[in-house]
């Protein structure tokens, strides 16, 4: 199988638009919602929302980050320890609506991890999970996401690739066959 | 890069310089994780760490399992004095009595030097060295030089002098070989009496004017006479040893510049160092108590990780 564009730039950028829109149509104008960004990839896709919403609002969300090296189910099945990234939530999430941001949901364990992160700053009014892309009927975990950038129907051996420009240089979304993958 | 290159944190002088900014790295954040609301994470569930202290002490033992306890670890303290030690036990029976209860980890603290280097070549668990006799105390050195990166940024080039009783300092060995990996310059300021034999192959600068030493440093770091292992008197007096070598307001005012003062406690106010300059704005002392839980960690979580199951 070759590899296979799933988004395109320009179809890239107008999803994200529609996440805004979406995520305007639910919390207004975000003044008791956060959004926070799952490291590493989670925190480009916040990124670009932030850009947008401050264009759509006039004024920008509260946006963090969140590390959950430390909450990982994985520890020690790994080969090597896994080095953390930086957290940097520095307002307070407590009765706070929490949108959780990341790039690509497959299994659910990674949210899993990031929602016992989050509940160690505080405890939020409510908890909802934006995705990029939605694998469908890959998860391990009873987990669905509220926002989907686009859903997709993949096989265990395939791997989703998401593309920033600013750190790939291209926007996209592709996927692959495993052993394709670098 | 980011596993350690040893199974066991026996002594300073067996780590690499990118094991030391590996453990630095994971200090980082976990010193972030220590200053959340919620100070624990759940990483280590399913390890059991055993404190086994044969000497006394309160610093190291509570900050050891405070570490374990943040990293969801079950910990198991066991004092010597409490125990079948008296009853005439060896360390190896002991050790592997408390592993037959499936312990992981033991963090262990012995009167004798190479008690942690003898326990890991006999047993399975991992082994930390919380000091052994004479020897090293590898992760005061750590957070010490880590107290120092966080002050200045690094660690490389700065001059750090280590006053006092080098000859019965673990503390000190650990921080001269770990000082010296990160690049930074030592020079020791004690008594001839209280200098080992063998200090010109450590490559460190000697002195026994306190004044000299203060003036050449960025970093003083102060250490405790240890009575408890002098056997014989090494200086007349404890008095003399304070008007010659004990840190005071007045001698630090008298520097052209400002320098940080470090302790790694217990601290004997009034000897080494007076009050004043313990609680100054100099003093990074209680920083130093601080960091050594996100040390320690960090070397717990390292170490951990290396576990097969």
């Amino acid at each position: 199988m070759e590899k296979q564009v799933i988004l395109d730039s320009k179809q890239f950028d107008l999803t994200l638009t529609r996440l805004c829109h979406e995520l305007i149509e639910q919390h207004s104008d975000f003044s008791s919602a956060v959004l926070i960004g799952l490291q590493p990839r989670g925190i480009h896709v916040v990124s670009r929302l932030r850009d947008k919403l401050e264009r759509l609002l006039g004024n920008a969300p509260v946006c963090g980050t969140l590390d959950i090296t430390f909450y990982r189910d994985d520890f020690r099945r790994r080969e090597k320890p896994i080095i953390p990234n930086v957290t940097n939530i520095n307002f307070s999430i407590e009765g706070k609506s929490v949108i959780m941001v990341d790039d690509v949901l497959f299994t659910g364990r990674t949210i899993r991890s990031g929602m016992d992160a989050l509940l160690a700053f505080g405890r939020p009014k409510n908890v909802q999970l934006l995705v990029l892309v939605d694998r469908r009927f890959s998860r391990d975990l009873p987990i669905q996401a509220d926002y989907i950038g686009k859903s997709v129907d993949t096989l265990l051996q395939e791997k989703v690739k998401v593309s920033w420009l600013e750190v790939d240089g291209e926007d996209k979304i592709e996927l692959f066959m495993m052993d394709q993958y670098e | 890069m980011n596993s350690l290159s040893v199974p066991h944190l026996i002594g300073i002088r067996d780590l690499t310089t990118s094991d030391i900014n590996t453990i630095f790295t994971t200090a980082d954040s976990f010193k972030d994780v220590i200053n959340r609301p919620i100070k624990k994470v759940p990483s280590l569930r399913d390890i059991t760490i055993a404190n086994i202290f044969f000497e006394n002490s309160t610093r190291t033992r509570i900050s050891f399992e405070l570490a374990a306890k943040r990293l969801s670890a079950d910990v198991l303290n066991f004092t010597a004095s409490s125990s079948s030690v008296k009853k005439g036990e060896t360390l190896i029976d002991t050790v592997n009595n408390i592993l037959a209860m499936k312990v992981d980890m033991v963090v262990m603290r012995h009167a004798s030097p190479g008690a942690a280097a003898f326990l890991a070549k006999n047993i399975s668990a991992r082994v930390i060295n919380a000091g052994d006799g004479t020897h090293e105390h590898p992760t005061q050195a750590l957070l010490d030089a880590y107290s120092i990166r966080e002050k200045f940024g690094d660690v490389a080039d700065k001059k750090v002098a280590i006053v006092g009783d080098i000859l019965h300092s673990r503390v000190a060995l650990s921080n001269i070989y770990c000082l010296q990996k990160l690049g930074a310059e030592v020079m020791v300021c004690a008594p001839k009496t209280l200098i080992p034999k063998n200090l010109s192959d450590l490559n460190v600068h000697y002195t026994d004017n306190l004044k000299e030493a203060l003036s050449w440093c960025d970093v003083a770091n102060m250490l405790r006479i240890q009575l408890e292992r002098q056997e014989i008197p090494y200086f007349p007096s404890l008095r003399e040893y304070t008007m010659q070598f004990g840190l005071t307001q007045a001698i630090l005012d008298e520097l052209p510049k400002q320098i940080t003062i470090m302790h790694p406690g217990p601290i004997n106010r009034g000897v080494e160092i007076s009050s004043e300059v313990a609680d100054g704005q100099n003093s990074i002392i209680l920083n130093q108590v601080e960091n050594g839980v996100a040390i320690r960690m960090a070397v717990i979580y390292l170490l951990a990780s290396q576990i097969e199951r």
